[in-house]
C-alpha cells in the first residue's frame, strides 16, 4: 500500500508501471488491476474555469487515505494498492488523482477502485478552488455523487 | 500546551488564520467541548451544519470534549479527486 500527495504533476502511466515493476509480490499472484484517474476539466457548474488550487489537511489526509485502502485491503483481499492525489496549483488536463488496486479476481478489483475513491471524495481532507476565466474565485462546495 | 485551532478553505476565509488557546484561558473560560472552542473563536459567528470537525485529525462532532495539547479543525465538505 502507498500514498503519495504531491505537488508536482505526475504522469499515472508512468508511476503505475514502475510501481508494479518494483512490486515482486505481485508476480504471480494478481489476475486483476483496476485503475482510477481524475483529470481536471476546464468547466463547472456552467463556468469556464482556468485552473484550481487543491488545499489539504497535513497529516489527516494521510492517514485517512491510509484508513481507507487498510479497509479495502481487508474487505476485498487486495494483494496492492497505490493512491496519488495532487495538491497545489493544478490545470485542465493535469491529473489530479490516481487509484490502482491489484486482486486474484476482477470482481474484487473492480469494487475495491470504487470504493476507494468514493471514500476519498467523502473522507479524505481535501479542498478544491477554483480560478474562473475573467478572475473570479470559488471554493467548491460539494462533488458530484458517485452512485 | 493549550489547544491549537484549525481552519481549512473557506472556514479560514470566515474564521481567520490558526490560532492557539492558552491553559489560562481554556480554565478561565470553561472551554470543555468542541463547541466551546467554536464559541470562543467565532464570537457570534453561526456554524453552518455541514461544517465538518476533526479532533487530532479524527472526525468528531460538536459536543466532543477536548483537553490540553488537542489540535482542533473546522473545515467544509471535502471536495477532492
Amino acid at each position: 500500500m502507498k500514498i503519495i500527495i504531491d505537488s508536482s504533476p505526475f504522469d499515472p502511466w508512468r508511476i503505475l508501471d514502475e510501481y508494479q515493476k518494483n512490486m515482486p509480490k505481485l508476480d504471480g499472484q494478481y489476475g486483476a488491476t483496476a485503475v482510477f484517474v481524475g483529470t481536471m476539466r476546464d468547466f463547472n457548474e456552467g463556468d469556464n474555469v482556468s485552473e484550481m488550487f487543491l488545499e489539504h489537511y497535513p497529516g489527516m489526509t494521510e492517514r485517512h487515505l491510509e484508513n481507507i485502502c487498510q479497509q479495502a485491503t481487508g474487505e476485498y483481499q487486495l494483494l496492492e494498492s497505490l493512491v496519488v492525489h495532487r495538491v497545489g496549483v493544478i490545470k485542465p488536463n493535469d491529473p489530479i488523482v490516481l487509484v490502482a488496486v491489484w486482486t486474484a479476481h476482477r470482481k474484487q478489483a473492480f469494487e475495491a477502485c470504487r470504493e476507494i475513491m468514493e471514500d476519498l471524495k467523502s473522507k479524505a481532507p481535501f479542498w478544491k478552488k477554483e480560478q474562473l476565466n475573467g478572475g473570479k474565485d470559488r471554493w467548491v462546495d460539494k462533488n458530484t455523487k458517485g452512485y | 500546551m493549550g489547544i491549537h485551532v484549525k481552519f481549512f478553505a473557506s472556514m479560514r476565509d470566515l474564521m481567520g488564520d490558526d490560532r492557539d488557546i492558552e491553559s489560562e484561558i481554556i480554565k478561565e473560560k470553561a472551554l470543555n467541548t468542541v463547541d466551546d472552542i467554536w464559541n470562543y473563536c467565532a464570537e457570534g459567528k453561526e456554524r453552518s451544519a455541514n461544517v465538518l470537525i476533526a479532533v487530532n485529525m479524527d472526525y468528531v462532532n460538536g459536543q466532543s470534549q477536548i483537553k490540553e495539547g488537542d489540535e482542533v479543525a473546522f473545515f467544509p465538505p471535502v471536495t477532492g479527486g
